[in-house]
């Protein structure tokens, strides 16, 4: 796991206001996580161990939900995450493509990120507006209707 | 005041993600500079269904439905339509009469074979005010209950509906209510499954994002019934929109002495909490949602016990899903019977499918039961966009099966769609037309329960597993007729030995297309041929020499320099250079390459 964390005042504050808050509430470990990952961008080792000793439970428990659920990220990531949708009704118009030609222009697999922390290239769930598929997003920008012409276009608009 | 005219923004996933937010931003910018902010009224609605044409935006009183609409298009709409009353005719979506005059909106194809019980406010109301959804009878359906009604009598009301589960499984919601109801406790929950993972299903987040407090009241009529003061909903984090409105609604609700202790002052207690989910299919099964929603790991786990028996924290809990939820108050306001009197003998009313693929209408609709597939995917759908030929429906999802274009006429319920090997699911219907191939679709279901088994168990760890490898032998040409049949008998191991629904209907997408389009199996497996041409490791590519012009496109667009000849003489392809990426297919302006 991560061996270069570090954290602002204020990260560490939110977070552990969020913490405080959590103590009343019954199942409280995957909104911790989920906190977390709002403040921090992914799960550091270190905040694993806070919210651990927290909530008084074993930190492999927490590193077993922590690796269960896919949006939850132990490493950091990209500036832009561009998910492409595999969902069937994208895949049946050929989102499979669009992906592989990702893949080739990063040069990096599902689920990496590039070497300059640039781009976290993801396979997504079905993000559900079906009706524009295929569909991808950059962050929160969604792009509908795309074809595999036009991956150079979307990455040269955050390359600028 | 009352407004003289509504604009309605569709602010649901799809248009949004096609720019709504902007347009009515600009709605609003415009209205304000024309000086008619205070006599007409802006709202952004939830889904009106027919995604494939939006960003969609309807204007009232005359009910004109625009689509396309882009940021620019707002001004001429504010300067004809709200100033000079005049219908912009090039953004309209309509059909129109033998006379010439333009149809009603719900007489469209797309929406004149529909029936809107679960979704009658999408489109309708604007999801951020309660005050809107108590003007259309919000609430009252709770104060009947809770006033009217004895917990039996409500449990009575809903098994006489004949409403059955809405999420895939199609088991009865009485006696789901009454089996929680029986159980004896000092504390119950009720939860709503809004884990919504089948891809390519969208009902669950339209509703959630068009009229969250049906939702709502229809868990605090489930607390009344079964006698539980906590609800969850339980809603994937994926669905950004749908969660934001339900907090929305929850906030305001309980503002407005709704929800909360002695809610609306009927004597009883209710509040509802949000867990978000976290991306993992599996969570849809109902233990492991429990689980999930106790922020463990979600992994299924034996029943019986049942969730009405032992559920949430141990305790008794009754679970549905958001469509079943959405009959509720119509039921109670309308009478079981009225209910009954819509959809075949064993379906009652009405199921909200998410048409996608290649269909031209994509979008939301809802059917009564007992409508046929030609009239979705025909007259709703409006068919299969570039002449080509509807090949198979896939629905249930990687539960589900595909159902072949021979059983078009299939009414669909939940008992016809087993007979034929797949099921109702949640309601995502994909359609497929003679490009795609159903060895390649049974083998990308299988590689999505195979990422999503939570690994629990092993028939469907391992055994989903290594079913997934002898279909990836079989779309590379390398499989045998031997493993066909193995494959046949693996799929029904899997399916009678795996612990939850996961695993039990993973290998319904390989059994049904082995069913029903077994000779695409064996064209894979004898002939090393994929018919459809998706499978790369079984096609190849060649030059017509007959329609090349020698332009030399396709050599300069190949990635690996696999195409040689002089120009204006024909160009070949060299077969062991190829990598069958297709950009010569894209280049070439003559239809000279061919798969």
């Amino acid at each position: 796991m991560s061996n270069n964390f570090v954290e602002t005042p204020e990260q560490k504050k939110t977070f552990d206001a969020a913490l405080e808050e959590l103590k009343d509430v019954p199942g409280p470990l995957m909104k911790a996580l989920q906190k977390a990952q709002e403040i921090y961008g992914y799960l550091p080792e270190e905040v694993q161990i806070r919210i651990a000793e927290t909530f008084g439970v074993p930190l492999s428990e927490i590193y077993g939900i922590a690796t269960f659920y896919s949006q939850f990220n132990l490493y950091p990531r990209g500036e832009y995450k561009i998910g492409i949708c595999l969902g069937t009704a994208c895949y049946v118009k050929g989102s499979g493509e669009i992906l592989a030609k990702f893949k080739t222009k990063l040069g990096i697999e599902p689920g990496q990120t590039t070497a300059d922390r640039k781009f976290t290239l993801e396979a997504t769930r079905c993000i559900g507006c079906c009706g524009l598929a295929p569909v991808l997003t950059v962050n929160d920008e969604v792009y509908g209707k795309v074809t595999p012409d036009d991956v150079d276009k979307i990455l040269a608009k955050y390359n600028g | 005041m009352l407004e003289r005219a509504h604009i309605l923004v569709c602010g649901g996933t799809g248009c949004t993600s096609g720019n709504s937010k902007q347009i009515a931003a600009e709605f609003e910018r415009c209205l304000k500079e024309n000086n008619l902010d205070k006599e007409v009224k802006l709202i952004m609605t939830g889904c009106f269904g027919l995604c494939a044409r939006g960003p969609i935006v309807v204007v009232y009183p005359e009910g004109s439905f625009y689509q396309h609409v882009q940021p620019s298009d707002v001004a001429e709409i504010v300067s004809e339509h709200i100033l000079k009353g005049r219908i912009v005719e090039r953004l309209l979506h309509t059909e129109k009469e033998a006379d010439g005059t333009y149809k009603a909106i719900n007489d469209t194809d797309f929406y004149k074979s529909q029936k809107r019980v679960v979704l009658r406010l999408c489109g309708i109301i604007n999801p951020e005010d309660i005050d809107e959804y108590l003007a259309y009878d919000g609430y009252k359906a709770y104060e009947k209950v809770a006033t009217e009604m004895t917990p039996q009598e409500v449990i009575d009301t809903i098994k006489k509906s004949g409403l059955r589960g809405r999420g895939g499984g199609g088991f009865s919601t009485g006696m789901k209510w009454q089996f929680a109801h029986d159980s004896v406790s000092d504390k119950k929950y009720v939860v709503c499954n809004a884990d919504e993972g089948d891809p390519g299903a969208f009902m669950d987040r339209s509703l959630l994002e068009g009229d969250p407090h049906a939702v709502i009241e229809a868990m605090m009529i489930a607390g009344y019934a079964i006698g539980a003061d906590q609800g969850y909903i339980y809603v994937r984090a994926e669905y950004p929109i749908a969660v934001k409105r339900l907090e929305i609604a929850i906030g305001q609700a309980r503002e407005y002495g709704i929800l909360g202790k002695n809610a609306m002052g009927l004597g009883h207690d209710f509040d509802i909490e949000l867990r978000l989910g976290a991306g993992a299919f599996v969570c849809g099964e109902e233990t492991a949602l429990l689980q999930s929603t106790e922020g463990k790991r979600g992994e299924p786990r034996q029943r019986p016990p049942f969730p009405a028996v032992k559920g949430l924290f141990g305790k008794p809990t009754l679970i549905n899903n958001v469509e079943t939820y959405g009959n509720i108050t119509q039921i109670i306001l309308n009478g079981p019977e009225w209910f009954a009197s819509m959809g075949t003998e064993k379906s009652k009313g009405t199921k909200v499918f998410a048409l996608g693929g290649k269909i031209h209408n994509t979008g939301l609709v809802e059917i009564p039961m007992g409508t046929t597939l030609r009239t979705i995917i025909e007259d709703i759908g409006g068919g299969i966009p570039n002449g080509k030929k509807f090949k198979a429906a896939q629905t249930g999802g990687p539960s589900g099966g595909c159902i072949p274009a021979s059983l078009i006429d299939t009414k669909i319920d939940y008992d016809n769609l087993i007979a034929i090997g797949s099921m109702m699911g949640s309601g995502g219907l994909i359609v497929m037309d003679e490009d795609n191939c159903m060895v390649d679709i049974a083998k990308f279901f299988l590689e999505f329960t195979v990422d999503e088994s939570c690994g629990k168990c092993t028939p469907c760890r391992i055994g989903n597993k290594r079913l997934y490898e002898m279909l990836d032998k079989v779309t590379k040409g390398e499989g045998t007729m031997e493993d066909l049949d193995k494959m046949e008998e693996l799929c029904h191991y899997i399916k009678e030995n795996s612990l939850c629904g996961l695993g039990q209907t993973a290998p319904n997408p390989v059994l049904s297309t082995m069913k029903y389009f077994r000779d695409e199996y064996i064209a894979h497996v004898r002939d090393k041929r994929c018919p459809a041409g998706v499978c790369k490791a079984l096609i190849s590519y060649k030059i017509d020499p007959e329609k090349c012009i020698g332009c030399g496109l396709c050599k300069r667009g190949c990635p690996v320099n696999a195409i040689s000849g002089e120009i204006k003489q024909p160009h070949v392809i060299d077969p062991a250079k190829c990598i069958k990426c297709g950009a010569c297919l894209e280049h070439c302006r003559k239809n000279a390459i061919v798969k």
